[in-house]
């Protein structure tokens, strides 16, 4: 390994992660809004609310984030019109935001799937009391539905922030200097691809872990209500030789 | 034959080798998520933590850059190797396919080892218990207890993998494989119009998708005809 040579390449590195934290969180921030009116509609009765978002997340799931890269980035250009127009100069004629579009889109496509299975496995009880009470739909969602939702989701939901981030080094196909995209033009100064493409491989995997971690705080936090109580009598409980933690998996009664 | 016509036949023949790249990395892949959950399922601890620096390294790493490792490192280790053997002017190149293959064989592997070592363990204990009670050796529960179910389970996350990837080949058109998306480029650069190109590669891809879905879910009827009305 060529310590002197990541040494130098370090700031630029640096540089590259701060755009791909940018790829990463900007777009996550916008799908996750956006796929939560996507997956109501998707899980509606009515064919014809269903059917425009379930066509979308068909296509952007079924397709390459690569295909769908460079769909917005060269393929746009194609229109005149577009081109003439004043979204050209001040947006689609950069990768930078190109790559932002993409991947919101294929986030918000992913991310609503997710929603669909988790709206889908909210407890129905829990629906119908919240019918029962007089709520309307809306209400029914804020209240119920997407809280219960979400505390499904996290896991999944997690590894997809994770898969989000592997995502962002494609943008460096389209000339981002995001991390991936830095670790490349120091390669193809110096023709060293260890230790550039190590280097930047470490640095992903500090990402992730941070990631992770964050994740799963929040899903600590999610579960408060099912963690094991603090009264002395519940402690001593828990002292006793072979007691079994207090929660939602242990439904059996204590002895 | 009209510009379009003729890049866009062009992309089809691309499918050939996205197809290949799929079919050829399809055995790597599972072959290494056995070894792999095997590996993590051991008594043996350094052969456990090897595994799991394995998929931590995998779920860790974009594929892009495990595709730029193989590539470019692996024509760098090679000509290292022939140096050290006293050839030091030959250089080498890696063929793009091979390189995909190697780097999406890794990736697959990597995943499909949680997806096996999941399977596995998800065996109901009621029959490996059984089994033993029955006389079995550990291998003889392995080999008639847990095996055949093993497929049962990991059928439908094996199937997710497949998609991801169906799409993950799209990579390697960045290293210079002629798949759909660099016949899909050349074309767009001939006619200069990238658009639709684009769209017939979406196209494409949309339908290889649907194919293996249908047949995956298939296969999962045909795995769970024991179990249907559960």
């Amino acid at each position: 390994m060529r310590w002197d040579l990541i040494a130098e390449a370090a700031p630029d590195l640096l540089e590259g992660t701060w755009v791909t934290l940018q790829l990463l969180l900007i777009p996550l921030a916008f799908a996750t809004a956006l796929s939560i009116p996507l997956a109501i509609a998707r899980v509606s009765r009515l064919w014809w609310v269903r059917a425009l978002p379930a066509a979308f997340i068909f296509v952007f799931r079924g397709t390459p984030l690569l295909v769908q890269l460079f769909l917005i980035y060269y393929g746009l250009g194609q229109f005149e019109t577009l081109r003439d127009g004043f979204l050209w100069d001040n947006i689609l004629r950069h990768a930078y935001w190109c790559a932002m579009i993409a991947f919101t889109l294929n986030n918000t496509a992913y991310i609503a799937e997710l929603m669909r299975g988790g709206i889908n496995a909210v407890p129905h009880g829990e629906v119908e009391a919240a019918r029962a009470y007089g709520m309307s739909g809306l209400q029914a969602y804020r209240h119920v539905i997407l809280p219960r939702m979400w505390r499904i989701i996290l896991p999944a939901y997690s590894n997809e922030v994770v898969f989000s981030l592997k995502a962002t080094s494609l943008a460096s196909v389209i000339t981002v200097l995001d991390l991936t995209g830095q670790a490349k033009v120091y390669y193809s100064m110096y023709y060293e691809p260890y230790d550039f493409f190590i280097a930047a491989g470490a640095i992903y995997l500090v990402l992730v872990f941070v990631v992770t971690r964050i994740l799963r705080g929040v899903e600590w936090q999610l579960n408060r209500a099912f963690r094991p109580p603090k009264t002395m009598a519940a402690a001593a409980q828990d002292d006793a030789p072979g007691a079994a933690p207090r929660g939602v998996a242990n439904t059996t009664p204590a002895a | 034959m009209e510009p379009t016509w003729a890049y866009g036949w062009m992309i089809v023949q691309g499918a050939g080798w996205t197809l290949a790249l799929v079919l050829t990395v399809i055995p790597v892949g599972l072959l290494l998520g056995l070894m792999g959950a095997a590996a993590k399922l051991s008594p043996f601890a350094p052969l456990r933590w090897v595994a799991d620096g394995y998929t931590t390294f995998i779920r860790g790493i974009p594929e892009l850059l495990i595709i730029f490792l193989v590539f470019f490192g692996g024509s760098r280790a090679l000509m290292w190797l022939l140096e050290g053997l006293g050839l030091p002017d030959v250089r080498i190149d890696i063929n793009p396919f091979v390189a995909g293959v190697i780097a999406l064989g890794l990736v697959q592997g990597g995943f499909a080892t949680e997806v096996f070592r999941a399977a596995i363990q998800s065996v109901p204990r009621g029959q490996i218990e059984a089994a033993e009670a029955c006389g079995f050796t550990r291998w003889q529960v392995f080999r008639h207890v847990t095996l055949p179910q093993v497929w049962r389970i990991a059928l439908p996350s094996l199937g997710n993998l497949l998609q991801i990837l169906i799409k993950d080949t799209a990579l390697i058109s960045v290293v210079g494989l002629a798949d759909i998306m660099r016949n899909a480029q050349i074309g767009a650069g001939a006619t200069k119009e990238p658009f639709t190109f684009l769209l017939m590669a979406g196209a494409l891809y949309l339908m290889i998708t649907t194919v293996a879905t249908t047949g995956i879910t298939l296969m999962e009827k045909r795995a769970n005809r024991a179990y249907r009305r559960a």
